[in-house]
């Protein structure tokens, strides 16, 4: 009864396309908009630790190597400890703007896990290719997030927050468990 | 003459602003998206062809995903913020 692996990717692409919705609005409306109404505020930390959460299953039941483990479990780690210094700061528990960091790092580390686990090369099949896409656009999300930190009402920033969080949603639902790549497709994951 | 005016600024003042608009456009963008890759790949529509899949095929598709992400959106967020935007822009 488990899932295959694609369909999960799925799931968390589709909590990834309501989260960017969430974070566009945002970058149109203007923060002070969006926190008018408390719950909003806590939306996308309260998702964010959400799926930092269902990680851990992720980790536990699909992954078939340590390195593969490692990578997940460090998404856990640190999509938990983005949300919650998120949910800390809107509440107001959390003062020092310091604590906005941990969404850079986030980014980092998971670009960095994305890149280190992913051991083939572009176009060995699919999920390799979107791997190292994946890693890519999460480095270039981390500069995108400093960015939002230096400057917290920059429109370019935070729609550019919201547009890779949509891209990553885009990249995930083109997963499949084994496929070709542009026509490629190596021997060694089952290809002619 | 004042009347034309008037009724001149009301007009004005009615139409949507590029935000409010933006916003309200949103939701249906995203099931519009979801809508056209069905009709692209319409093999991700699994319940077509319900025999050929198991269960997690047939409850997760992809397209459908989409559909409802923006579904959830336009109806969960959509409303209580375009209240917000028009209260802070002033609007009746």
């Amino acid at each position: 009864m488990q899932p295959p692996a694609e369909v999960v990717h799925w799931m968390f692409a589709a909590g990834f396309v309501f989260l960017g919705l969430c974070l566009l609005a945002e970058a149109i409306v203007g923060r002070e908009i969006w926190r008018r109404r408390s719950w909003r505020a806590y939306l996308w930390p309260g998702v964010a630790f959400l799926m930092g959460i269902f990680m851990w299953p992720v980790m536990v039941f699909f992954t078939a190597s340590t390195i593969h483990m490692l990578a997940h479990g460090a998404w856990a780690q640190t999509m938990m400890l983005a949300g919650a210094a998120q949910l800390g700061l809107v509440r107001g528990k959390l003062k020092s703007r310091l604590w906005e960091l941990t969404v850079p790092l986030a980014l980092a580390v998971s670009g960095a896990a994305f890149l280190i686990h992913e051991q083939n090369g572009w176009l060995f099949s699919r999920s390799a290719f979107l791997h190292h896409v994946m890693g890519w656009t999460l480095y270039i999300g981390t500069l995108v997030t400093l960015g939002r930190i230096v400057r917290p009402r920059s429109p370019v920033f935070n729609t550019g927050f919201a547009v890779m969080f949509l891209f990553i949603a885009v990249v995930l639902f083109c997963d499949r468990n084994v496929a070709p790549i542009f026509g490629h497709l190596s021997p060694l994951a089952g290809g002619r | 003459m004042e009347g034309e005016l008037v009724r001149q600024r009301a007009e004005v003042r009615t139409r949507p602003s590029r935000r409010l608009t933006a916003v309200s456009a949103l939701g249906p963008l995203t099931a519009l998206a979801g809508l056209v890759w069905a009709l692209v790949q319409p093999y991700r529509i699994t319940m077509l062809d319900p025999d050929k899949y198991s269960f997690w095929y047939l409850a997760i598709q992809p397209p459908l995903l989409v559909i409802l992400a923006g579904a959830v959106f336009h109806f969960w967020i959509v409303p209580g913020l375009l209240a917000d935007l028009e209260d802070a822009e002033g609007r009746p």
